[in-house]
Protein backbone atom coordinates (compact mmCIF):
# COMPACT_ATOMS: atom_id res chain seq x y z
CA UNK A 1 0.00 0.00 0.00
CA UNK A 2 0.83 3.63 -0.98
CA UNK A 3 1.90 6.10 2.19
CA UNK A 4 -0.54 9.50 1.22
CA UNK A 5 1.64 12.29 2.05
CA UNK A 6 0.91 14.72 4.64
CA UNK A 7 -0.92 18.23 2.72
CA UNK A 8 -2.97 15.44 1.16
CA UNK A 9 -7.13 16.47 0.58
CA UNK A 10 -8.41 13.18 2.11
CA UNK A 11 -11.71 11.11 3.09
CA UNK A 12 -11.33 10.10 6.66
CA UNK A 13 -14.14 7.58 8.69
CA UNK A 14 -15.43 6.99 12.16
CA UNK A 15 -18.15 5.55 14.01
CA UNK A 16 -20.05 8.12 15.52
CA UNK A 17 -22.81 5.54 17.79
CA UNK A 18 -21.80 1.79 17.76
CA UNK A 19 -25.18 -0.06 17.53
CA UNK A 20 -26.09 -0.56 20.97
CA UNK A 21 -25.48 3.26 21.72
CA UNK A 22 -28.41 4.11 18.67
CA UNK A 23 -31.23 6.20 20.32
CA UNK A 24 -34.32 4.29 21.30
CA UNK A 25 -36.27 5.73 18.40
CA UNK A 26 -34.76 4.19 15.34
CA UNK A 27 -36.22 1.42 13.66
CA UNK A 28 -35.40 -2.31 14.29
CA UNK A 29 -33.09 -2.19 11.11
CA UNK A 30 -31.16 0.62 11.58
CA UNK A 31 -30.17 -0.23 15.64
CA UNK A 32 -28.44 -3.17 14.21
CA UNK A 33 -25.99 -1.14 12.75
CA UNK A 34 -23.40 1.91 13.29
CA UNK A 35 -23.74 5.66 13.25
CA UNK A 36 -20.97 5.94 10.36
CA UNK A 37 -19.42 9.64 9.71
CA UNK A 38 -17.43 10.99 6.70
CA UNK A 39 -15.49 13.80 6.83
CA UNK A 40 -13.02 15.54 4.26
CA UNK A 41 -10.03 17.52 5.08
CA UNK A 42 -6.10 17.63 4.59
CA UNK A 43 -4.03 15.40 6.11
CA UNK A 44 -2.03 16.52 9.35
CA UNK A 45 0.65 13.30 9.08
CA UNK A 46 1.56 10.89 6.18
CA UNK A 47 -0.08 7.48 6.72
CA UNK A 48 -1.32 4.93 5.48
CA UNK A 49 -5.16 4.04 4.04
CA UNK A 50 -6.68 2.39 6.82
CA UNK A 51 -4.63 4.35 9.89
CA UNK A 52 -6.25 6.40 12.56
CA UNK A 53 -5.35 10.31 11.12
CA UNK A 54 -5.54 13.44 11.93
CA UNK A 55 -6.92 15.89 9.43
CA UNK A 56 -8.11 19.64 8.94
CA UNK A 57 -11.20 20.61 6.89
CA UNK A 58 -12.32 23.29 5.43
CA UNK A 59 -13.59 25.32 8.12
CA UNK A 60 -10.14 24.33 10.24
CA UNK A 61 -11.58 21.93 12.53
CA UNK A 62 -9.63 18.95 13.35
CA UNK A 63 -11.23 15.46 12.85
CA UNK A 64 -9.37 12.55 13.75
CA UNK A 65 -10.62 9.00 11.89
CA UNK A 66 -9.42 6.32 9.79
CA UNK A 67 -7.87 7.47 6.41
CA UNK A 68 -10.08 6.01 3.66
CA UNK A 69 -8.64 7.72 0.52
CA UNK A 70 -6.73 10.52 -0.89
CA UNK A 71 -8.46 13.06 -3.85
CA UNK A 72 -11.88 11.34 -3.07
CA UNK A 73 -14.01 11.52 -6.36
CA UNK A 74 -17.42 12.60 -7.29
CA UNK A 75 -19.04 9.25 -9.08
CA UNK A 76 -22.79 10.20 -9.21
CA UNK A 77 -23.77 10.62 -12.68
CA UNK A 78 -27.01 10.15 -14.91
CA UNK A 79 -27.30 6.91 -16.37
CA UNK A 80 -30.21 5.89 -19.22
CA UNK A 81 -33.62 5.42 -18.61
CA UNK A 82 -35.16 3.91 -22.32
CA UNK A 83 -38.69 4.73 -20.21
CA UNK A 84 -38.07 8.24 -19.74
CA UNK A 85 -36.78 8.45 -23.05
CA UNK A 86 -39.76 8.31 -25.39
CA UNK A 87 -41.94 10.82 -23.08
CA UNK A 88 -40.60 13.67 -25.24
CA UNK A 89 -41.66 12.71 -28.48
CA UNK A 90 -45.57 11.66 -27.56
CA UNK A 91 -46.05 14.63 -25.56
CA UNK A 92 -44.80 16.73 -28.57
CA UNK A 93 -46.89 14.13 -31.24
CA UNK A 94 -50.21 14.79 -28.83
CA UNK A 95 -49.13 18.96 -29.01
CA UNK A 96 -49.05 18.66 -32.73
CA UNK A 97 -52.50 16.86 -33.29
CA UNK A 98 -54.27 19.45 -31.48
CA UNK A 99 -52.31 22.81 -32.71
CA UNK A 100 -54.21 20.70 -36.17
CA UNK A 101 -57.09 20.38 -34.17
CA UNK A 102 -57.75 23.78 -33.16
CA UNK A 103 -56.82 25.07 -36.63
CA UNK A 104 -59.89 22.66 -38.33
CA UNK A 105 -62.12 23.98 -35.62
CA UNK A 106 -61.30 27.63 -36.48
CA UNK A 107 -62.17 27.33 -40.20
CA UNK A 108 -65.72 25.36 -39.34
CA UNK A 109 -66.33 28.51 -37.18
CA UNK B 1 -16.94 17.32 28.90
CA UNK B 2 -19.49 14.42 28.54
CA UNK B 3 -19.74 13.83 24.93
CA UNK B 4 -22.43 10.77 25.32
CA UNK B 5 -25.27 10.72 23.34
CA UNK B 6 -27.63 11.01 26.29
CA UNK B 7 -25.39 14.06 27.67
CA UNK B 8 -25.53 16.10 24.51
CA UNK B 9 -29.02 15.84 23.83
CA UNK B 10 -29.58 16.80 27.27
CA UNK B 11 -27.70 19.93 26.64
CA UNK B 12 -29.95 20.66 23.77
CA UNK B 13 -31.58 23.79 25.26
CA UNK B 14 -28.62 25.57 25.96
CA UNK B 15 -27.22 24.73 22.80
CA UNK B 16 -29.60 25.82 20.81
CA UNK B 17 -29.91 29.08 23.13
CA UNK B 18 -26.54 30.13 21.86
CA UNK B 19 -26.70 29.05 18.20
CA UNK B 20 -29.84 30.92 17.34
CA UNK B 21 -28.99 34.07 19.54
CA UNK B 22 -33.13 34.30 20.51
CA UNK B 23 -34.78 33.15 23.70
CA UNK B 24 -38.13 31.27 22.52
CA UNK B 25 -39.41 31.28 26.01
CA UNK B 26 -40.29 34.90 25.81
CA UNK B 27 -42.73 34.10 23.48
CA UNK B 28 -44.53 31.54 25.67
CA UNK B 29 -48.16 33.22 26.61
CA UNK B 30 -49.90 29.84 28.14
CA UNK B 31 -49.87 26.28 29.33
CA UNK B 32 -49.65 25.30 25.20
CA UNK B 33 -49.73 29.15 23.70
CA UNK B 34 -46.90 31.19 22.19
CA UNK B 35 -47.33 34.46 20.43
CA UNK B 36 -46.47 33.54 16.87
CA UNK B 37 -47.12 36.62 15.09
CA UNK B 38 -44.93 38.45 17.99
CA UNK B 39 -42.28 35.75 17.49
CA UNK B 40 -42.26 36.47 13.70
CA UNK B 41 -42.54 40.12 14.16
CA UNK B 42 -39.51 40.79 17.01
CA UNK B 43 -37.02 37.98 15.47
CA UNK B 44 -37.92 38.00 12.02
CA UNK B 45 -37.49 40.66 9.76
CA UNK B 46 -40.18 42.69 7.60
CA UNK B 47 -40.66 42.17 4.01
CA UNK B 48 -39.06 45.44 2.93
CA UNK B 49 -36.46 44.38 5.41
CA UNK B 50 -35.85 41.25 3.68
CA UNK B 51 -36.15 42.44 -0.10
CA UNK B 52 -33.23 45.04 0.89
CA UNK B 53 -31.01 42.38 2.59
CA UNK B 54 -31.99 39.75 -0.46
CA UNK B 55 -31.52 42.77 -2.86
CA UNK B 56 -27.50 42.96 -1.66
CA UNK B 57 -26.98 39.18 -2.58
CA UNK B 58 -28.52 38.93 -5.74
CA UNK B 59 -31.34 36.84 -4.55
CA UNK B 60 -35.39 36.72 -5.69
CA UNK B 61 -36.69 38.75 -8.30
CA UNK B 62 -37.25 35.21 -10.22
CA UNK B 63 -39.04 35.18 -13.35
CA UNK B 64 -41.77 33.53 -14.12
CA UNK B 65 -43.05 31.76 -17.38
CA UNK B 66 -46.36 31.11 -18.89
CA UNK B 67 -46.23 26.94 -19.89
CA UNK B 68 -48.83 27.61 -22.72
CA UNK B 69 -47.47 24.06 -24.13
CA UNK B 70 -48.52 22.27 -20.98
CA UNK B 71 -51.68 24.20 -20.70
CA UNK B 72 -52.43 23.63 -23.70
CA UNK B 73 -51.81 19.75 -22.96
CA UNK B 74 -54.31 20.31 -19.95
CA UNK B 75 -57.44 21.76 -22.04
CA UNK B 76 -56.64 18.62 -24.42
CA UNK B 77 -57.42 16.49 -21.45
CA UNK B 78 -60.22 18.73 -19.22
CA UNK B 79 -63.96 18.69 -19.63
CA UNK B 80 -65.34 22.09 -21.81
CA UNK B 81 -64.28 24.95 -20.97
CA UNK B 82 -62.02 24.04 -18.13
CA UNK B 83 -57.54 24.05 -18.37
CA UNK B 84 -56.75 26.87 -16.12
CA UNK B 85 -53.50 28.43 -17.24
CA UNK B 86 -50.74 27.48 -15.56
CA UNK B 87 -47.40 29.46 -15.04
CA UNK B 88 -43.94 28.82 -12.71
CA UNK B 89 -42.03 30.54 -11.01
CA UNK B 90 -38.28 30.10 -11.98
CA UNK B 91 -36.72 29.91 -8.42
CA UNK B 92 -33.36 28.02 -9.85
CA UNK B 93 -32.34 31.48 -10.84
CA UNK B 94 -31.30 32.12 -7.42
CA UNK B 95 -27.84 32.14 -6.44
CA UNK B 96 -27.57 28.31 -5.67
CA UNK B 97 -30.20 27.34 -7.55
CA UNK B 98 -33.52 26.92 -5.55
CA UNK B 99 -35.78 28.96 -3.64
CA UNK B 100 -33.79 28.41 -0.27
CA UNK B 101 -31.36 30.99 -1.31
CA UNK B 102 -34.23 33.08 0.12
CA UNK B 103 -34.15 31.30 3.34
CA UNK B 104 -30.82 31.07 3.52
CA UNK B 105 -29.88 35.02 3.00
CA UNK B 106 -31.47 35.94 5.61
CA UNK B 107 -30.10 33.44 8.30
CA UNK B 108 -26.58 34.82 6.96
CA UNK B 109 -27.15 37.92 6.97
CA UNK B 110 -28.75 37.86 10.54
CA UNK B 111 -25.69 35.15 11.51
CA UNK B 112 -23.08 37.90 10.26
CA UNK B 113 -25.31 40.94 11.97
CA UNK B 114 -24.57 39.22 15.55
CA UNK B 115 -21.28 38.14 15.15
CA UNK B 116 -20.87 34.34 14.40
CA UNK B 117 -18.12 33.05 12.83
CA UNK B 118 -20.13 30.80 10.48
CA UNK B 119 -23.34 28.81 10.44
CA UNK B 120 -24.25 25.31 10.48
CA UNK B 121 -26.89 23.59 8.44
CA UNK B 122 -28.57 19.84 9.47
CA UNK B 123 -29.89 19.17 6.05
CA UNK B 124 -29.81 16.61 3.04
CA UNK B 125 -31.50 19.19 0.50
CA UNK B 126 -30.46 22.20 -1.28
CA UNK B 127 -30.79 24.37 1.81
CA UNK B 128 -26.91 23.12 2.35
CA UNK B 129 -25.87 24.62 -0.79
CA UNK B 130 -27.90 27.77 -0.32
CA UNK B 131 -26.16 28.25 2.97
CA UNK B 132 -23.32 27.51 1.50
CA UNK B 133 -23.09 29.97 -1.83
CA UNK B 134 -24.80 32.93 0.87
CA UNK B 135 -22.01 32.52 3.67
CA UNK B 136 -19.11 32.18 0.63
CA UNK B 137 -20.44 35.75 -0.15
CA UNK B 138 -20.59 37.27 3.39
CA UNK B 139 -17.62 35.67 3.94
CA UNK B 140 -17.93 33.49 6.84
CA UNK B 141 -17.70 29.13 7.55
CA UNK B 142 -20.59 26.88 6.86
CA UNK B 143 -20.81 23.20 8.01
CA UNK B 144 -23.29 21.16 6.25
CA UNK B 145 -24.53 17.50 7.76
CA UNK B 146 -26.37 15.33 5.58
CA UNK B 147 -27.64 11.85 5.66
CA UNK B 148 -26.25 10.40 2.94
CA UNK B 149 -24.89 6.25 2.92
CA UNK B 150 -27.23 3.36 4.16
CA UNK B 151 -24.86 0.70 6.41
CA UNK B 152 -23.94 -0.73 2.79
CA UNK B 153 -22.09 2.79 2.04
CA UNK B 154 -24.46 3.34 -1.01
CA UNK B 155 -24.97 6.71 -1.03
CA UNK B 156 -28.80 8.37 -2.33
CA UNK B 157 -27.43 10.12 -5.68
CA UNK B 158 -29.25 13.43 -5.29
CA UNK B 159 -27.30 14.15 -1.53
CA UNK B 160 -24.15 12.93 -3.24
CA UNK B 161 -24.75 16.02 -5.70
CA UNK B 162 -25.86 18.35 -2.91
CA UNK B 163 -23.30 17.60 -1.19
CA UNK B 164 -20.81 18.11 -3.80
CA UNK B 165 -22.24 21.47 -4.53
CA UNK B 166 -21.89 22.61 -0.86
CA UNK B 167 -18.20 22.14 -0.94
CA UNK B 168 -18.00 23.81 -4.52
CA UNK B 169 -19.16 27.19 -2.82
CA UNK B 170 -16.59 26.13 -0.13
CA UNK B 171 -18.55 24.31 3.06
CA UNK B 172 -17.58 21.49 5.04
CA UNK B 173 -19.75 18.07 4.20
CA UNK B 174 -20.04 16.07 7.12
CA UNK B 175 -21.44 12.51 5.70
CA UNK B 176 -23.69 10.67 7.67
CA UNK B 177 -25.79 6.71 7.59
CA UNK B 178 -29.34 6.83 8.08
CA UNK B 179 -31.03 8.22 11.31
CA UNK B 180 -32.33 10.55 13.75
CA UNK B 181 -29.19 10.76 15.48
CA UNK B 182 -27.60 13.33 12.90
CA UNK B 183 -29.03 15.92 15.36
CA UNK B 184 -27.02 14.48 18.09
CA UNK B 185 -23.95 14.89 15.57
CA UNK B 186 -25.36 18.25 14.66
CA UNK B 187 -25.39 19.68 18.24
CA UNK B 188 -21.86 18.56 19.08
CA UNK B 189 -20.75 20.36 16.00
CA UNK B 190 -22.60 23.82 17.12
CA UNK B 191 -21.06 23.24 20.73
CA UNK B 192 -17.54 22.67 18.73
CA UNK B 193 -17.47 25.66 16.75
CA UNK B 194 -19.99 28.28 18.54
CA UNK B 195 -21.24 28.67 14.88
CA UNK B 196 -24.84 29.98 14.14
CA UNK B 197 -27.67 27.39 13.83
CA UNK B 198 -29.05 28.33 10.45
CA UNK B 199 -31.85 25.62 11.06
CA UNK B 200 -34.64 25.92 8.45
CA UNK B 201 -37.78 27.05 11.04
CA UNK B 202 -36.69 30.17 12.81
CA UNK B 203 -37.84 33.09 12.14
CA UNK B 204 -34.88 34.69 9.92
CA UNK B 205 -35.04 31.29 7.95
CA UNK B 206 -39.41 31.54 7.30
CA UNK B 207 -39.56 35.56 6.79
CA UNK B 208 -36.76 34.96 3.92
CA UNK B 209 -39.38 33.11 1.71
CA UNK B 210 -42.34 35.91 2.24
CA UNK B 211 -40.87 37.35 -0.35
CA UNK B 212 -41.36 34.70 -3.02
CA UNK B 213 -45.28 34.94 -2.27
CA UNK B 214 -45.05 38.67 -2.70
CA UNK B 215 -43.15 38.57 -5.83
CA UNK B 216 -45.97 35.92 -7.41
CA UNK B 217 -48.66 38.71 -6.51
CA UNK B 218 -47.26 41.65 -8.02
CA UNK B 219 -45.72 39.45 -11.04
CA UNK B 220 -49.66 38.11 -11.89
CA UNK B 221 -51.05 41.86 -11.48
CA UNK B 222 -49.05 42.64 -13.87
CA UNK B 223 -48.90 40.62 -16.41
CA UNK B 224 -52.57 39.36 -16.42
CA UNK B 225 -54.51 42.37 -13.88
CA UNK B 226 -55.89 40.40 -11.14
CA UNK B 227 -54.36 37.79 -8.41
CA UNK B 228 -54.00 34.54 -8.68
CA UNK B 229 -56.74 31.78 -8.28
CA UNK B 230 -54.31 28.98 -7.17
CA UNK B 231 -50.66 28.69 -5.72
CA UNK B 232 -49.18 24.84 -5.96
CA UNK B 233 -46.42 24.81 -3.23
CA UNK B 234 -44.20 21.49 -2.70
CA UNK B 235 -44.77 20.82 1.07
CA UNK B 236 -42.17 19.36 3.02
CA UNK B 237 -40.98 20.84 6.53
CA UNK B 238 -43.56 23.69 5.56
CA UNK B 239 -41.53 26.67 5.46
CA UNK B 240 -42.24 26.94 1.62
CA UNK B 241 -46.04 26.86 2.89
CA UNK B 242 -45.89 29.20 5.32
CA UNK B 243 -43.29 31.58 3.91
CA UNK B 244 -44.98 32.17 0.62
CA UNK B 245 -48.67 32.13 2.20
CA UNK B 246 -47.16 34.93 4.20
CA UNK B 247 -45.72 36.43 1.23
CA UNK B 248 -49.34 36.50 -0.56
CA UNK B 249 -50.92 37.47 2.18
CA UNK B 250 -48.71 40.69 2.83
CA UNK B 251 -49.36 41.40 -0.46
CA UNK B 252 -53.16 41.29 -0.32
CA UNK B 253 -54.11 38.00 -2.02
CA UNK B 254 -56.98 37.51 0.79
CA UNK B 255 -58.64 35.18 -2.19
CA UNK B 256 -56.22 33.06 -3.36
CA UNK B 257 -56.23 29.11 -2.32
CA UNK B 258 -53.01 27.97 -1.12
CA UNK B 259 -52.34 24.13 -2.01
CA UNK B 260 -49.54 22.16 -0.63
CA UNK B 261 -48.07 19.13 -3.06
CA UNK B 262 -46.07 16.15 -1.55
CA UNK B 263 -44.92 13.24 -3.10
CA UNK B 264 -46.59 10.13 -1.79
CA UNK B 265 -43.73 8.04 0.22
CA UNK B 266 -46.19 5.87 2.57
CA UNK B 267 -44.82 2.79 3.65
CA UNK B 268 -41.28 3.57 3.80
CA UNK B 269 -39.73 4.79 6.90
CA UNK B 270 -37.44 7.99 6.72
CA UNK B 271 -35.38 6.04 9.59
CA UNK B 272 -34.99 2.63 7.96
CA UNK B 273 -31.79 2.06 7.25
CA UNK B 274 -33.59 -0.48 4.59
CA UNK B 275 -35.95 1.90 3.01
CA UNK B 276 -33.63 4.85 2.89
CA UNK B 277 -32.11 4.18 -0.63
CA UNK B 278 -35.59 2.48 -1.68
CA UNK B 279 -37.26 6.30 -2.55
CA UNK B 280 -36.27 8.33 -5.55
CA UNK B 281 -37.23 11.01 -3.59
CA UNK B 282 -35.18 13.10 -1.14
CA UNK B 283 -37.62 16.22 -0.22
CA UNK B 284 -40.73 17.14 -0.54
CA UNK B 285 -42.37 14.06 0.18
CA UNK B 286 -45.05 12.92 2.85
CA UNK B 287 -42.24 11.46 4.78
CA UNK B 288 -41.97 14.88 5.97
CA UNK B 289 -44.80 16.55 5.10
CA UNK B 290 -47.23 14.39 7.06
CA UNK B 291 -45.29 14.83 10.21
CA UNK B 292 -44.45 18.35 10.15
CA UNK B 293 -47.78 18.96 9.17
CA UNK B 294 -49.21 17.07 12.03
CA UNK B 295 -45.97 18.38 15.11
CA UNK B 296 -44.29 21.00 13.66
CA UNK B 297 -42.68 21.73 17.27
CA UNK B 298 -40.54 18.54 15.99
CA UNK B 299 -38.26 20.78 14.11
CA UNK B 300 -34.67 22.00 15.00
CA UNK B 301 -35.55 24.75 17.26
CA UNK B 302 -37.84 25.05 20.30
CA UNK B 303 -40.16 26.56 18.52
CA UNK B 304 -40.71 25.74 14.64
CA UNK B 305 -41.83 29.25 12.71
CA UNK B 306 -42.92 27.17 9.81
CA UNK B 307 -46.89 26.17 10.15
CA UNK B 308 -48.00 25.05 7.38
CA UNK B 309 -51.92 23.76 9.05
CA UNK B 310 -52.57 27.59 9.49
CA UNK B 311 -52.17 28.09 5.79
CA UNK B 312 -53.09 25.23 3.65
CA UNK B 313 -56.54 25.50 2.19
CA UNK B 314 -55.68 21.81 0.39
CA UNK B 315 -52.91 19.35 0.76
CA UNK B 316 -52.86 17.24 -2.08
CA UNK B 317 -49.95 13.66 -2.92
CA UNK B 318 -48.43 12.73 -6.23
CA UNK B 319 -46.50 9.97 -7.18
CA UNK B 320 -42.85 9.56 -8.08
CA UNK B 321 -43.64 8.13 -11.36
CA UNK B 322 -46.08 11.75 -12.08
CA UNK B 323 -43.36 14.33 -10.76
CA UNK B 324 -40.90 12.55 -13.19
CA UNK B 325 -43.08 12.16 -16.02
CA UNK B 326 -43.94 16.33 -15.73
CA UNK B 327 -40.33 16.78 -15.49
CA UNK B 328 -39.94 15.53 -18.61
CA UNK B 329 -42.56 17.25 -19.85
CA UNK B 330 -40.78 20.30 -18.65
CA UNK B 331 -38.07 20.28 -20.49
CA UNK B 332 -39.33 18.38 -23.97
CA UNK B 333 -42.30 21.41 -24.12
CA UNK B 334 -41.23 23.73 -22.45
CA UNK B 335 -37.71 24.01 -22.80
CA UNK B 336 -37.18 23.78 -18.84
CA UNK B 337 -34.49 21.50 -17.47
CA UNK B 338 -35.45 21.62 -13.87
CA UNK B 339 -35.86 19.60 -10.74
CA UNK B 340 -37.40 16.93 -10.31
CA UNK B 341 -38.47 17.47 -6.52
CA UNK B 342 -39.01 21.28 -6.96
CA UNK B 343 -41.56 19.76 -9.67
CA UNK B 344 -43.85 18.00 -7.27
CA UNK B 345 -45.99 20.98 -7.16
CA UNK B 346 -45.98 20.87 -11.08
CA UNK B 347 -47.33 17.47 -11.04
CA UNK B 348 -50.25 18.05 -9.17
CA UNK B 349 -50.76 21.62 -11.08
CA UNK B 350 -51.69 19.73 -14.46
CA UNK B 351 -54.22 17.90 -12.41
CA UNK B 352 -55.74 21.02 -10.54
CA UNK B 353 -55.74 23.33 -13.66
CA UNK B 354 -58.17 20.28 -15.45
CA UNK B 355 -60.78 21.24 -12.75
CA UNK B 356 -60.02 24.57 -12.75
CA UNK B 357 -62.21 26.99 -15.01
CA UNK B 358 -60.02 28.33 -18.70
CA UNK B 359 -60.00 32.17 -17.22
CA UNK B 360 -58.54 31.38 -14.05
CA UNK B 361 -54.61 31.25 -13.40
CA UNK B 362 -52.58 28.83 -11.68
CA UNK B 363 -49.21 29.34 -10.25
CA UNK B 364 -46.31 26.59 -9.61
CA UNK B 365 -44.17 28.67 -6.84
CA UNK B 366 -40.93 26.92 -7.33
CA UNK B 367 -38.20 25.45 -9.70
CA UNK B 368 -34.58 24.16 -8.56
CA UNK B 369 -31.73 23.29 -10.57
CA UNK B 370 -30.98 19.88 -12.05
CA UNK B 371 -27.55 17.75 -12.40
CA UNK B 372 -25.74 14.42 -12.15
CA UNK B 373 -27.24 12.46 -9.12
CA UNK B 374 -30.49 14.74 -8.72
CA UNK B 375 -32.25 14.29 -12.49
CA UNK B 376 -35.04 12.01 -13.32
CA UNK B 377 -32.32 9.76 -15.44
CA UNK B 378 -30.05 9.72 -12.44
CA UNK B 379 -32.84 8.77 -9.71
CA UNK B 380 -34.34 6.19 -12.03
CA UNK B 381 -31.22 4.29 -12.81
CA UNK B 382 -30.36 4.00 -8.95
CA UNK B 383 -34.16 3.02 -8.24
CA UNK B 384 -33.60 -0.01 -10.75
CA UNK B 385 -30.32 -1.09 -9.16
CA UNK B 386 -31.73 -1.12 -6.06
CA UNK B 387 -34.36 -3.47 -7.66
CA UNK B 388 -37.42 -1.24 -7.74
CA UNK B 389 -39.12 -1.80 -10.75
CA UNK B 390 -39.30 0.95 -13.02
CA UNK B 391 -42.40 1.04 -16.20
CA UNK B 392 -44.55 3.14 -17.89
CA UNK B 393 -48.75 2.57 -17.29
CA UNK B 394 -50.95 3.73 -14.68
CA UNK B 395 -49.75 5.83 -12.12
CA UNK B 396 -52.20 4.65 -9.50
CA UNK B 397 -49.72 1.14 -9.28
CA UNK B 398 -47.18 3.23 -8.26
CA UNK B 399 -45.85 1.54 -4.56
CA UNK B 400 -43.26 3.74 -2.77
CA UNK B 401 -40.13 1.44 -2.49
CA UNK B 402 -41.47 -1.43 -5.31
CA UNK B 403 -42.78 0.22 -7.95
CA UNK B 404 -42.57 3.34 -10.11
CA UNK B 405 -44.99 4.02 -12.73
CA UNK B 406 -45.08 6.15 -15.42
CA UNK B 407 -48.12 7.41 -17.18
CA UNK B 408 -48.57 6.76 -20.90
CA UNK B 409 -50.60 10.06 -21.10
CA UNK B 410 -50.73 13.36 -19.29
CA UNK B 411 -54.90 12.36 -18.88
CA UNK B 412 -53.56 10.56 -16.15
CA UNK B 413 -51.87 12.49 -13.77
CA UNK B 414 -53.97 12.95 -10.70
CA UNK B 415 -53.80 14.33 -7.32
CA UNK B 416 -55.20 12.34 -3.71
CA UNK B 417 -56.94 14.78 -1.46
CA UNK B 418 -54.84 14.89 2.08
CA UNK B 419 -57.63 15.47 4.51
CA UNK B 420 -56.51 18.32 6.53
CA UNK B 421 -59.18 17.99 9.29
CA UNK B 422 -57.45 14.56 10.02
CA UNK B 423 -53.90 16.19 10.49
CA UNK B 424 -55.90 18.69 12.63
CA UNK B 425 -57.14 16.29 14.60
CA UNK B 426 -53.41 14.51 14.80
CA UNK B 427 -51.53 17.77 15.59
CA UNK B 428 -54.68 18.65 18.73
CA UNK B 429 -53.84 14.97 20.04
CA UNK B 430 -50.31 16.01 20.34
CA UNK B 431 -50.38 19.54 20.74
CA UNK B 432 -53.05 19.08 24.18
CA UNK B 433 -51.23 15.88 25.39
CA UNK B 434 -51.78 15.65 29.19
CA UNK B 435 -54.13 18.36 29.48
CA UNK B 436 -57.82 18.60 29.57
CA UNK B 437 -59.74 21.38 28.34
CA UNK B 438 -60.00 22.42 32.10
CA UNK B 439 -56.64 23.19 31.87
CA UNK B 440 -56.21 24.70 29.64
CA UNK B 441 -56.72 28.91 29.74
CA UNK B 442 -58.47 31.19 27.32
CA UNK B 443 -54.78 32.38 25.41
CA UNK B 444 -54.03 28.39 25.12
CA UNK B 445 -57.60 27.70 23.24
CA UNK B 446 -57.34 30.65 21.11
CA UNK B 447 -54.13 29.43 19.89
CA UNK B 448 -55.06 26.28 19.04
CA UNK B 449 -58.24 28.08 16.94
CA UNK B 450 -54.99 29.95 14.79
CA UNK B 451 -53.19 26.73 14.79
CA UNK B 452 -56.25 24.27 13.49
CA UNK B 453 -57.69 27.13 11.49
CA UNK B 454 -61.15 25.87 13.77
CA UNK B 455 -63.31 28.17 16.09
CA UNK B 456 -62.79 27.79 19.60
CA UNK B 457 -65.92 25.83 19.90
CA UNK B 458 -64.52 23.35 17.19
CA UNK B 459 -61.36 23.09 19.21
CA UNK B 460 -63.47 22.39 22.42
CA UNK B 461 -65.24 19.83 20.83
CA UNK B 462 -62.60 18.02 19.17
CA UNK B 463 -60.31 18.35 22.51
CA UNK B 464 -63.40 16.51 24.46
CA UNK B 465 -63.97 13.70 21.22
CA UNK B 466 -60.21 12.83 21.31
CA UNK B 467 -60.43 12.32 24.82
CA UNK B 468 -63.17 9.73 24.97
CA UNK B 469 -61.75 7.70 22.34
Amino acid sequence: MKEIPAGSWVLVHSIILEPEQRAPQVPADTKKVPLEMWVKGYLEKAALPGDSVTVKTFTGRMVTGKLVEANPAYNHSFGFVPELQRIGGELRAMLAESAGAGKGSKSDG
Amino acid sequence: MDNSYQAVMARNNEIMLRSVGMDYSKFNTGKIAFDYEGMMAQAGYSLDEVIRIQGETGVGNTPIYELRNLTELVRRTAPRGKGARILIKDEAANPSGSFKARRASVSVYHAKKLGYKGLISATSGNYGAAVASQAAKKGLGCIVVQEVFDSRGIGQPEILEKGRACEAYGAEVVQLTVGPELFYVFLRLLEETGYFNASLYTPFAISGIETLGSEVAGQIREKYGQDPDAVIITHAGGGNVTGTARGLLKAGCKNTKVIGASVDLSGLHMASDGDFNRKSFTTGHTGFGVPFLTWPDRADVPKNAARALRYLDRYVTVTQGEVFYVTEALAQLEGLERGPAGNTSLAAALAIAREMDREQIVVVQETEYTGAGKHPTAQLSFARQQGIEIRRGDPRENVPGKAIVLPTNPGQISVVDYDLNSARRSYLRKATEGYTVEDLDQVDLEFLADETRWSKEKVIEEIRHGLQR
